[in-house]
């Protein structure tokens, strides 16, 4: 039973019980049913913040898998020589032994590359950010008791959960797990002889990532119709916080692209287990011609990246939003231009679905089609630009509060310029001829959609820990935490726009056959040292985290940030239907920052006589 | 000051436009729908690239296109009955509607036999394999209706005579789905006849 842990009667339970709207939820006792045992408290939840907190432990599960991975494979890259038996109890056979030294095995550093992409693309920055968040803050931002479907919200993370732990048993196949990259182009992914990892390993792959596509829906579908149908009184779209617009537009990219992802997996694997040809064409294989004839492995690139495109947005929108709402909170001020933020969303949105191609300009296809190309995502960063100067713009002039959660908003910014930047590069075909498969891509996505989105996380789950555990993560720590991961991170990613500039190819073992790109050994190996110490970090972050959940200083107040939105109006520990009488009423828009005197105007606060709502027309 | 918030009561609140999940299945539909636009579009791409076999479409799938129209058809009309209180209509369309979806996924098989005696198989060209995986998977989403339908059979026939709003939404949600399926099968048909 949810309880109001205030015996005083504070001005917000005033105004939500006058306003708000009563739906006799807690006549119905739904508690009973979500909350009575430890199971469906803690395990089988069907609340919206426990499901949330589960998304987000399961990604940073993964986010440590996948990082662990990229230190192995950079050991390889940054200290060719060095012996790696020390590493050998845990890789086991992986590791060959030769005179004493150790050596990484060829054939795991891909598997290594691939599933490090796979786990960090899919596990930790869709459901790890997007799960996380638009769980938690869906219906406490919109004002709703839960999801639509808290069953299927459910179902959401158990899917994942599978998918992740089939994933997790690939990793202990004797052939090893997946080694044809995260992208799984045929022949590599189709033809289960054509590697050890195209065996066993992208079976359980394409079986796992067709839970996780299931759990993507199953999410999507609910954060959709939880936006549209179960908004609070007076939320309005142009109402809602800038969290939400990102949150809903992100689930409905999803929605439209990963089943077309689905059909790609489903045509590949009708060539691996029925012998189809569907993407395979006059195949030889240890001089042996296979039967497939007539297909096209160009057909899944297509298809892979009609999902691969909007997936990097679905990755990035969130983090946008998050970042949008922790930097008004915090420089209280309200976010500059709201309706372009919105604008902005829906034009990425609407562009990341006619851009695919621009992965595939040396694959092959005819050039006068990737101009078509060209222009659509080099007019991506008319949106992009619109959102980076609203950012600045709220940040100028500001009452700045550099804490963790905001440091992490402006890290964020300046990730994404640096890794937009060379994204203009990139769009353009005739430059990707020289940087296409470089480490100048691999710079340049880890800037703007790993690093970056990854600083949205982090500035979301410091703002909003204080609503997930009742308590603060430590500052210091948090602080630590930003400066070194902000320098560390350009230390790793900077230097390969040299390599890459310098035409050093991504994806390969060891250079050493190469004798124009042994100069470049030393920059791999600052690379390497700079990836161990951001990891470090990473490691501080999560005792942190963890130690904050039961040692962290307790919140003592509602709205320990004086935000404006729905969710700092609920019981500092809110239980099941998150607000224990009324559901609040929504008076006005969710960027009330410094107006009319006053710091800031939350959003159950009736407009006083005459007050105009800065976020109506 | 209770009969102001009453009166008060927001129209997204009360459930008075579309049932969430109505409108749940409305997305899960689109979903679906853009799975069958990835095999369609590969399909146009794969066509236009050459090295083509083009074939007639076996006589079957037209019949069965007028099939799942009638299903549809005779499912809206058991829900009709349902919603009036005419039981014994409301069953019987039930139970001749899902005879007439299993029929359905039955001559679809039928339809693949035909193909194959005309030498289409599914290995081979790709134009041949297109059709039977878009045939192959729209059967299996009409399997997942028959799941569904076999959910308001085992109501129709273990619940007591009783309409409860409840019952109507979720037989709604079921047809609803029915005639979903049926017009994916039309825009199949309608595209593989346009593409050959």
């Amino acid at each position: 039973m949810a309880s109001i842990t205030t015996t005083k009667v504070s001005e917000t339970d005033l105004l939500i019980e006058e306003y708000g709207y009563d739906d006799h939820f807690h006549e119905h006792h739904d508690e009973d049913k979500f909350q009575s045992s430890f199971i469906t408290t803690y395990i089988f939840s069907q609340d919206h913040k426990t499901i949330a907190k589960q998304f987000l432990i399961t990604g940073m599960f993964w986010g440590v898998m996948g990082a662990m991975m990229s230190l192995v494979f950079r050991m390889q890259l940054g200290f060719p020589e060095e012996s790696l038996m020390w590493l050998k109890p845990v890789l086991g056979k992986w590791i060959t032994v030769a005179d004493g030294v150790g050596t990484l095995a060829p054939e795991f550093y891909y598997a290594l590359v691939t599933i490090h992409g796979t786990v960090i693309v899919f596990f930790v920055l869709t459901a790890g950010l997007s799960g996380t968040f638009s769980n938690l803050l869906i219906p406490l931002q919109v004002g709703a008791r839960d999801m639509a479907s808290p069953l299927l919200n459910m179902l959401s993370y158990w899917f994942f959960f599978l998918a992740g732990a089939i994933m997790f048993a690939s990793l202990f196949l004797s052939t090893g797990p997946f080694s044809g990259g995260w992208t799984a182009y045929p022949p590599l992914s189709a033809l289960p002889q054509a590697s050890a990892g195209s065996g066993a390993g992208m079976t359980m792959w394409t079986v796992s990532l067709v839970f996780f596509v299931v759990s993507v829906l199953l999410g999507g579908i609910n954060y959709v119709t939880t936006v549209l149908n179960l908004r609070t009184k007076g939320m309005t779209m142009w109402r809602l916080p800038l969290t939400i617009w990102a949150f809903f537009i992100t689930a409905i990219l999803g929605i439209l692209s990963f089943p077309v992802l689905v059909s790609a997996f489903f045509l590949l694997v009708c060539d691996r287990a029925l012998q189809t040809s569907f993407f395979l064409s006059e195949i030889f294989i240890g001089g042996q011609a296979l039967e497939h004839v007539g297909g096209s492995p160009i057909l899944y690139q297509h298809l892979f990246w009609f999902l691969g495109h909007p997936e990097v947005y679905i990755i990035i929108l969130p983090a946008m939003g998050i970042v949008s709402e922790v930097l008004s909170v915090h420089s209280r001020k309200p976010i500059f231009g709201y309706r372009a933020m919105v604008y902005s969303i829906l034009a990425i949105a609407f562009l990341s679905f006619i851009v695919w191609a621009h992965h595939m300009f040396m694959s092959g296809v005819n050039p006068f089609i990737s101009n078509f190309f060209v222009i659509f995502t080099l007019i991506i960063a008319v949106p992009s630009a619109v959102k980076v100067f609203n950012w600045i713009a709220t940040l100028y002039g500001g009452n700045i509060r550099f804490n963790a959660a905001s440091l992490f908003g402006i890290g964020f910014v300046s990730m994404f310029i640096s890794g937009g930047l060379t994204g203009i590069f990139l769009g353009n075909s005739a430059i990707d001829i020289q940087m296409h498969d470089t480490y100048f891509v691999v710079a340049h996505f880890h800037i703007v959609m790993g690093v970056a989105a990854f600083f949205g996380m982090f500035a979301g789950v410091y703002h909003w820990f204080p609503k997930m555990y009742a308590r603060f993560m430590n500052e210091t720590l948090g602080r630590i935490h930003f400066w070194g991961t902000l320098i560390g991170a350009y230390a790793v990613f900077w230097p390969m726009h040299y390599l890459g500039m310098a035409g050093v190819p991504r994806r390969y073992y060891s250079f050493d056959t190469f004798e124009n790109f042994s100069h470049f050994a030393n920059i791999n190996k600052f690379i390497t040292v700079a990836a161990v110490v951001v990891f470090a970090l990473q490691v501080l972050f999560i005792i942190n985290f963890f130690y904050s959940i039961w040692k962290g200083k307790k919140v003592t107040t509602r709205n320990p940030c004086g935000a404006t939105t729905l969710e700092w109006t609920t019981p500092i520990e809110a239980g099941h239907g998150n607000w224990p009488g009324k559901i609040p009423a929504v008076q006005r828009w969710a960027y009330d920052y410094g107006k009319d005197g006053k710091d800031f105007i939350p959003q159950i606060v009736p407009l006083a006589d005459g007050e105009k709502d800065n976020g109506d027309h | 000051m209770n009969a102001t918030i009453y009166d008060n009561r927001p129209s997204t609140q009360t459930r008075n436009k579309i049932h969430p999940q109505k409108f749940a299945l409305w997305i899960a539909c689109a979903s679906i729908v853009m799975m069958f636009i990835g095999f369609t579009s590969a399909f146009v791409v794969r066509r236009a690239a050459g090295n083509w076999l083009e074939f007639d479409l076996p006589n079957l799938f037209f019949w069965n296109a007028g099939l799942i129209v009638a299903t549809s058809l005779v499912l809206h009309f058991s829900k009709v009955a349902f919603r009036n209180g005419d039981f014994s209509k409301y069953k019987s369309l039930l139970v001749a509607g899902s005879l007439m979806g299993i029929a359905f996924v039955v001559l679809q098989y039928e339809a693949w036999m035909e193909m194959t005696s005309n030498g289409i198989f599914l290995t081979g060209n790709p134009a041949g394999s297109f059709v039977y995986v878009i045939s192959g998977v729209h059967a299996a989403h009409v399997l997942g209706g028959l799941v569904a339908l076999t959910a308001a059979l085992v109501h129709a026939f273990a619940l007591k005579n009783f309409v409860t709003p409840q019952r109507i939404h979720r037989l709604d949600l079921t047809v609803t789905y029915w005639h979903f399926v049926g017009i994916l099968w039309l825009y199949l048909i309608f595209f593989l006849v346009l593409n050959s």
